[in-house]
């Protein structure tokens, strides 16, 4: 088995010569974008429960992943998503409102409701379209941190996927791709034990991800994934190695998926309660606020601060999001080609037709 | 008789045939001990085991190709593709592999695989859980492309189609999955494959359609019947090989045709319909065949509902052709 790094164990503990150089402020903001998708991952379960928007993918348990894996990338770098990468959103910039936008399909949306809740896209944060399909980002990571090397940029690109996605033809063309081409590439597996009711020992005959990535003819890690110091050390080194020509690493974080699969899905149909319960009781959002306070920069009151601020954000943002409309229905016709062509043309005179008469 | 809605009718099949049959084993996502992400496989893992019902890795090409080559020894496969928006992975394998291999081998590697996938739109699913793409398949010679409207058909098609010698893509509209029951039979009793089936005679326009578009279609002709319009719909159930002869008759018998199908329109199914009546019955036409489908842009998320042809813009197109 590779060995599992890890720099804060369960309760707190660390030792020093194990702690990234990161400062007082930097460690902080860390904690506020967990707590931040904490919040939101809250909020968007409820909102779907309550009938305000039609579905939801959470991200619980998995903050550490997202928040310690993009921090230490610039904003010329690029994240290509998978559906659950909602904390590496906000944390790359796609502000709440755009988020609630998005979940809700309205028309300040980006992608002009086109998309399913919690498919984000930004091109200003180089937040590349998430997609549905599992497996299909993973060759367009590469790609992007190909092209970056054959125009001989320090740029890097980061790309997420789960453990079931390890099972699909893209990810092994992706990382053959990328060891043979040494992209500037980072994949970030978000080893999170489960896709849907698989179980992560039904889903290959390793018992590892990061191993892997021998095949391919480069370095595979395994990180504890609910340890955001660690995932950040793993992920700013192998960033640091893909922008410098180093080529490409397999960041496996082992983690868990606190909650169900999606607002579709009922766990306990598959999986017993005791190993969420077992789970539960590594959060990374409580392990990180031991370490803080351990370090001493953490204490009730500014817990209730970074809490009462996150919801207040997300609050905000849902007040927004209900008072606007939804997208122009002459929009539907947008965005297919460049130049529309003429059956296109056709079919949306037809249609705006048809809307007015009926 | 019991009542079932189309959920029940498939997992009844399936229930059956492999109790019947040992060598039909189920592979796909999800579908073992969480009887698959819309419930088709409910119990079948408990009943038969995890040898027959399986729960694969997360790859498609690997579930279609490993289910050509259990089908060459012997086994009746019967895969699941857990959304008809995924299938792509695998398009290789059933395009490339599946459909080719009675040709390529003389008639000696026939390939008896029936895929069943969920399609179409109305569960607020957006672009990839909401595709109908049957035209990619029909498009394939060598495959069949099977979708019902209703239980008992359900239950009746999927037999013959576990049993018929070629592969089979066995195509749920899961918008109506659990719209409505009816009776349908417990025990033997299948329905032909390329047989269509009036589900409403009439004599002034034919409607062709076929799986969740059915109930649109009536709906529209009940309001057709109102103002003094008469419609036929007939539900064409298998799409390839085409039951030439229902579509024929109806044409004959009204000389007004309005196709229906929620995929993009372009190139859609419908096309293949009126091109094969421009050649064969273009003395019944008595007015130009309309087509209302899926607008021709990917699936939207917000505004599926303007997307999908419903009875409104069926009835619009039904009374074109009518006052032509
Ligand atoms: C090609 C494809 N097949 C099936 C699905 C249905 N599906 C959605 S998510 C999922 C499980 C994914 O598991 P994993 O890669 O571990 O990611 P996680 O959901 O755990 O984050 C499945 C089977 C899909 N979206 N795409
Ligand atoms: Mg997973």
């Amino acid at each position: 088995m590779t060995k599992l790094l890890r720099v804060v164990s369960p309760d707190g503990k660390y030792k020093e010569k194990d702690e990234p150089p990161l400062s007082e402020e930097e460690l902080l903001k860390m904690y506020r974008y967990m707590m931040l998708t904490r919040a939101l991952d809250t909020r968007g379960m409820a909102l779907q429960r309550q009938g305000r928007i039609g579905f939801y993918v959470p991200s619980s348990g998995e903050e550490a992943v997202q928040i310690g894996s993009s921090f230490p990338l610039e904003p010329r770098d690029w994240i290509v998503p998978a559906y659950r990468e909602q904390g590496a959103a906000l944390l790359r910039g796609i502000p709440m409102a755009g988020i609630m936008a998005q979940l809700y399909g309205n028309e300040e949306d980006t992608a002009k409701g086109r998309q399913m809740p919690n498919h984000f896209t930004s091109r200003a944060a180089h937040f590349v379209p998430t997609s549905s399909p599992v497996g299909t980002q993973i060759p367009i990571a590469v790609g992007l941190g190909w092209a970056a090397r054959i125009r001989g940029d320090n740029v890097v690109a980061l790309g997420y996927f789960g453990d079931g996605a390890t099972s699909q033809g893209d990810f092994h063309a992706a990382m053959n791709f990328a060891g043979l081409f040494q992209a500037n590439t980072v994949f970030v597996c978000k080893n999170n034990q489960w896709a849907i009711s698989v179980p992560f020992g039904n889903q290959t005959g390793t018992n590892e991800v990061a191993i892997k990535a021998q095949a391919y003819g480069f370095e595979g890690v395994r990180v504890d994934g609910n340890d955001v110091l660690a995932v950040y050390q793993a992920s700013k080194e192998a960033i640091d190695k893909a922008r410098f020509g180093g080529g490409p690493t397999l960041i496996e974080a082992v983690t868990y998926r606190m909650g169900p699969h999606t607002s579709s899905d009922d766990p306990t149909r598959y999986r017993d309660e005791a190993e969420v319960e077992k789970w539960r009781k590594k959060d990374p959002i409580v392990r990180f606020q031991r370490y803080l306070k351990e370090k001493g920069i953490w204490n009730e009151e500014m817990e209730v601060e970074i809490r009462q601020e996150a919801e207040a954000q997300v609050e905000e943002a849902v007040v927004r999001a209900e008072k606007r409309g939804l997208p122009s229905p002459a929009t539907l016709f947008d965005d297919v080609y460049a130049e529309m062509p003429w059956h296109i043309k056709e079919a949306k005179e037809a249609f705006l037709e048809y809307l007015e008469k009926s | 008789m019991p009542e079932m809605n189309i959920v029940q009718a498939v997992n009844s099949a399936l229930l059956e045939e492999m109790q019947r049959d040992d060598r039909v084993i189920l592979l796909g996502e999800d579908i073992g001990k969480n009887g698959g992400v819309f419930r088709c496989t409910e119990g079948l893992f408990e009943e038969f085991g995890p040898d027959r019902v399986i729960d694969t890795p997360l790859a498609e090409s690997g579930i279609i190709g490993a289910s050509i080559g259990m089908a060459f020894y012997g086994l009746r496969p019967v895969p699941e593709i857990q959304f008809l928006d995924f299938i792509y992975p695998a398009f290789d394998q059933i395009v490339s592999e599946a459909a080719k291999f009675r040709y390529r081998s003389g008639g000696e590697y026939p390939c008896q695989i029936t895929i069943r996938s969920p399609y179409g739109g109305g569960i607020k699913g957006g672009h990839y859980h909401s595709q109908s793409t049957e035209t990619y398949f029909a498009h394939t010679p060598g495959l069949k492309v099977v979708i019902p409207s209703a239980p008992y058909d359900t239950k009746g098609l999927l037999l013959s189609s576990i049993r018929d010698p070629d592969p089979v893509l066995f195509l749920e509209p899961k918008r109506i999955y659990r719209a409505g029951r009816e009776e349908v039979p417990e025990g033997e009793f299948t329905i032909p494959l390329g047989e269509a089936k009036v589900v409403r005679e009439g004599a002034d326009v034919s409607i062709f359609a076929y799986g969740a578009m059915i109930s649109q279609c009536t709906g529209a002709a009940e309001q057709a019947e109102e103002v003094g319009i008469s419609c036929e719909v007939v539900d064409l159930r298998t799409l390839v090989p085409l039951d030439i002869d229902a579509v024929l008759d109806s044409v004959r018998k009204t000389g007004r045709v309005v196709i229906v199908y929620e995929a993009t329109k372009f190139l859609g199914y419908g096309a293949e319909i009126a091109a094969i009546l421009a050649e064969k019955a273009i003395e019944s036409l008595e007015a130009p065949i309309l087509r209302v489908a899926g607008l021709d842009t990917p699936f939207p998320y917000t505004h599926e509902n303007l997307y999908l042809p419903d009875a409104g813009r069926i009835l619009d197109a039904v009374e074109k052709v009518y006052s032509f």
